[in-house]
């Protein structure tokens, strides 16, 4: 079959030139992005194909299989027939973190689960979205008076998109992601800042109260994430 | 539960014993009397705890330890066992053992019931309460490292905790082999692993490919749910809650549980109309529950996302859609009240019950197609006759109820043994398969469906022909309820896995002063170990899909 068909034949006489002409040009904004203000990284990575790469990004997600509690049964509504996420390119769930872009957070996060989904987000590759889906994940929700009870994602990890509702209908799910994809289009991710809870090694920590009652059960290399729950909204 | 003659085989009547005979039975363990709404009380003291509970057992019959509530008085702790007799739930008795407030130690009951293992670490854990001869006495739902116990009077919400993250343990090393050289091997699944429906982490120990020990490690899902329902108010604060804790549409067959026990102690008479409609909108939760526990068992043992997993899902929408025009919502529906429901039937009446009919005659077929596919499939028969078998006096000793029980042959209901609703008047039967196995599960609850099914109809016949003036959707209730002061009760409905309870007691105002969920999917998980040792990995992943549990019960 290959042996029919004419080799592929590219004109490469102008490469050098075009891409020394784009580097030259360095007020006009065309190859500027949202997401290069942002990093603020050198022209020399991004070229016409960033913003390529952004629309592949946005129309081919790869979902965590991710669920916690009853935002998740939605969440597998969404993904399954009448709703079906796939026709907007969003629907493969990929059951392993290294091998997905974007993790829906559909659920209550508690004081035990908060490390885990933290390193769970930790193992995905970059670039990678957040859609928060539900009220638990915004505040803690209905349950924001519980004494285990984190008081929303984003004291965790970044967040996207939030998907208010308790549980959101798969509509509204649809819409977020919809949303999102949009915002990844045009470059555009939430910024990584410091979270209130983060992962640290127990040897860090202030030497308080609670850290010396702790410390003949916890080695000082072990990862700890600390809560202030007074502090919490 | 029919309204023909009685069946031949009617089992005899349970031996039955008066609260005299009790005492006398128990002796001079007893040291003290009580009245709960559901049963006799018997306080008694905190080091008779086994012998007490193995004569109750042995002598009188009561093989159910159905619950264990711990709290915390001004002047001491408590414990109350709440038995049953799986044979006449009815039957109840409550054993109350007090326990000294500086040191609060009482015997442990898992001599007795097994299940007692992890009810009594979940007490310690959230009220503190030490018991004696524990085997395994360490926290169940919050981090090992949590200070103080958060259901106390004492505990201090603001203060700061620390939670460890460690590293999966290394199965290739050295100190992770099993002891005396056996060439075991250590693994983890989860807490966020496909198979493991929900959060929860599986500490299994391999002997080659077979499973030699298998640990359940929960409470990545424990939203406190016992403390915010005692922080609501019985009228209108607690119902949103008991949608959330099965949350697998099974909203309004939870929210049945606090409806019953809160009506019960507040003697609230629920107007017959009411009782049908709950009935039908609980019935259709079942159906949509078992529907999911249908796919995502057959997801587990074909892995097989694009079928089977997407016709449950299928069905259940439509389930969804009659319960969304009946409640307005599509999964936390707080359609219930004390003393009813919150609306009539949506109008017009035709079309809902057009809809639901289509439903229901769609029905058959569907699970024609479920058999095709799934029960009558040699391969899926291959990987589930015979395996996580779980014998029902194991069954009995860990407490199992629902389907899982039914499916080791125990005929266990509440629906029918200890009625309520409309169930009594109705026309259904109650499933049970002796196979034990995971493949008997399986079709108990595919068999349930039908039965389901068999009760909607049933009620929207009844709903049709209901006279126009006696539809009365709620009773009076007061504004604000403030049962007596010290009352206490304990209440189960049949929920979509088994029995599902709620302890209350009341201190005069109008919020409980204790809540306690028995929720059955913590001690139909606690059979796991039983099921999965000696079995292959793929095989404990079946038996956890036929165990059906849901995180959000299992941790509350
Ligand atoms: S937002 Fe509501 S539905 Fe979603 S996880 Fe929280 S409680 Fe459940």
């Amino acid at each position: 079959m290959s042996s029919d068909n004419r080799p592929f034949v590219t004109d490469d006489s102008q490469v050098l030139t075009d891409t020394r002409d784009a580097r030259m040009t360095g007020e006009d904004n065309r190859f500027n992005s949202k997401l290069r203000e942002a990093f603020g990284s050198s022209p020399f990575i991004l070229t016409k194909f960033d913003k390529f790469m952004n629309w592949v990004r946005g129309s081919s997600m790869f979902m965590l299989q991710f669920g916690i509690a009853c935002c998740s049964i939605e969440m597998m509504h969404t993904y399954a027939v009448k709703h079906d996420l796939d026709r907007f390119g969003a629907g493969v769930p990929r059951a392993s973190p290294r091998q997905a872009d974007v993790i829906i957070v559909p659920g209550t996060i508690v004081s035990k689960f908060a490390p885990r989904m933290k390193r769970v987000y930790d193992q995905m590759p970059e670039p990678k979205f957040v859609i928060g889906m539900g009220s638990c994940t915004i505040s803690g929700g209905p349950f924001q008076e519980g004494y285990n009870v984190v008081k929303g994602a984003e004291e965790v990890i970044p967040v996207d998109i939030h998907v208010p509702g308790c549980p959101p209908r798969p509509e509204a799910l649809v819409y977020g992601v919809a949303k999102l994809q949009e915002r990844i289009a045009n470059g555009e991710s939430s910024p990584v800042t410091v979270k209130p809870y983060e992962l640290e090694q127990f040897g860090d920590l202030d030497r308080d109260e609670i850290v010396d009652q702790l410390a003949r059960e916890i080695d000082e290399e072990d990862l700890v994430m600390r809560y202030n729950w007074a502090d919490s909204p | 539960m029919s309204l023909e003659e009685p069946e031949p085989d009617v089992p005899a009547p349970v031996e039955e014993q008066s609260p005299d005979e009790l005492a006398e039975l128990l002796g001079d363990h007893v040291i003290g009397r009580e009245e709960h709404l559901n049963a006799p009380g018997y306080v008694i003291r905190p080091d008779a705890v086994q012998d007490v509970l193995s004569t109750l057992k042995e002598e009188a019959g009561y093989d159910h330890l159905s619950c264990v509530t711990a709290q915390e008085y001004e002047d001491r702790y408590e414990s109350i066992y709440h038995l049953k007799k799986f044979d006449d739930p009815t039957q109840e008795v409550s054993v109350v053992v007090p326990a000294d407030r500086e040191n609060p130690v009482s015997e442990s009951a898992e001599p007795v019931f097994r299940t007692a293992d992890w009810h009594e670490r979940e007490a310690y854990d959230l009220v503190g309460i030490d018991y004696d001869d524990h085997p395994d006495l360490r926290r169940i739902l919050l981090p090992e490292s949590w200070q103080g116990h958060p259901l106390a009077e004492d505990y201090d919400q603001d203060r700061p905790q620390i939670v460890p993250l460690r590293e999966n343990a290394n199965p290739l090393q050295e100190d992770h082999r099993g002891e005396d050289d056996t060439d075991t091997m250590f693994l983890n699944i989860g807490p966020h692993h496909p198979a493991t429906h929900g959060v929860l982490h599986l500490k299994t120990t391999l002997d080659g490919e077979q499973v030699a020990d298998v640990e359940s490690d929960i409470g990545y899902l424990h939203r406190c749910e016992e403390q915010i329902c005692q922080n609501g108010t019985y009228r209108h604060q607690i119902m949103p809650y008991p949608d959330r804790w099965d949350y697998i549409s099974a909203g309004l067959l939870n929210e049945w549980a606090y409806a019953r026990a809160a009506e019960d102690m507040a003697d609230i008479e629920v107007p017959e109309y009411a009782q049908v409609i709950r009935t039908m909108g609980a019935e259709l939760c079942r159906i949509a529950a078992h529907m999911l526990a249908v796919g995502t068992f057959a997801l587990d043992v074909y892995g097989d996302f694009t079928a089977i997993f997407m016709y449950a899902i299928r069905d259940r929408e439509k389930a969804q859609n009659i319960l969304e025009d009946l409640t307005g919502q599509r999964l936390m529906f707080n359609y219930f009240r004390l003393g009813g429901v919150v609306w009539d039937l949506p109008e017009p009446r035709e079309e809902f019950f057009e809809k639901t009919r289509d439903f229901l005659e769609d029905l058959p077929e569907a699970l024609e197609e479920y058999h095709d596919l799934i029960s009558g499939n040699e391969i899926l028969q291959m990987r589930t006759i015979d395996t996580g078998v779980l014998p029902p006096e194991v069954a009995k000793s860990y407490g199992a109820t629902g389907p899982v029980a039914r499916g080791s042959g125990i005929d266990y209901d509440l629906r029918r043994d200890d009625p309520y609703g409309y169930y009594d008047e109705l026309d259904w039967d109650v499933v049970t398969e002796d196979g034990c196995d995971n493949y008997s599960r399986l079709l108990v609850r595919l068999r349930e469906v039908e039965e389901s099914a068999k009760i909607i109809e049933q009620c929207i016949d009844l709903l049709e022909d209901w006279p126009e003036e006696d539809r009365t959707i709620q009773a009076n209730v007061p504004r604000t309820l403030k049962p007596d002061d010290d009352t206490e009760i304990y209440r189960a409905v049949e929920g979509a896995k088994g029995e599902l309870g709620i302890y209350m007691r009341s201190d005069g105002t109008d919020k409980p002063a204790r809540f306690k969920i028995r929720s059955p999917c913590f001690s139909n998980l606690q059979t796991l170990p039983e099921m999965a040792e000696g079995e292959y990995v793929p095989d404990l992943v079946a038996a956890l899909g036929s165990l059906d549990i849901v995180l959000g019960e299992v941790d509350r």
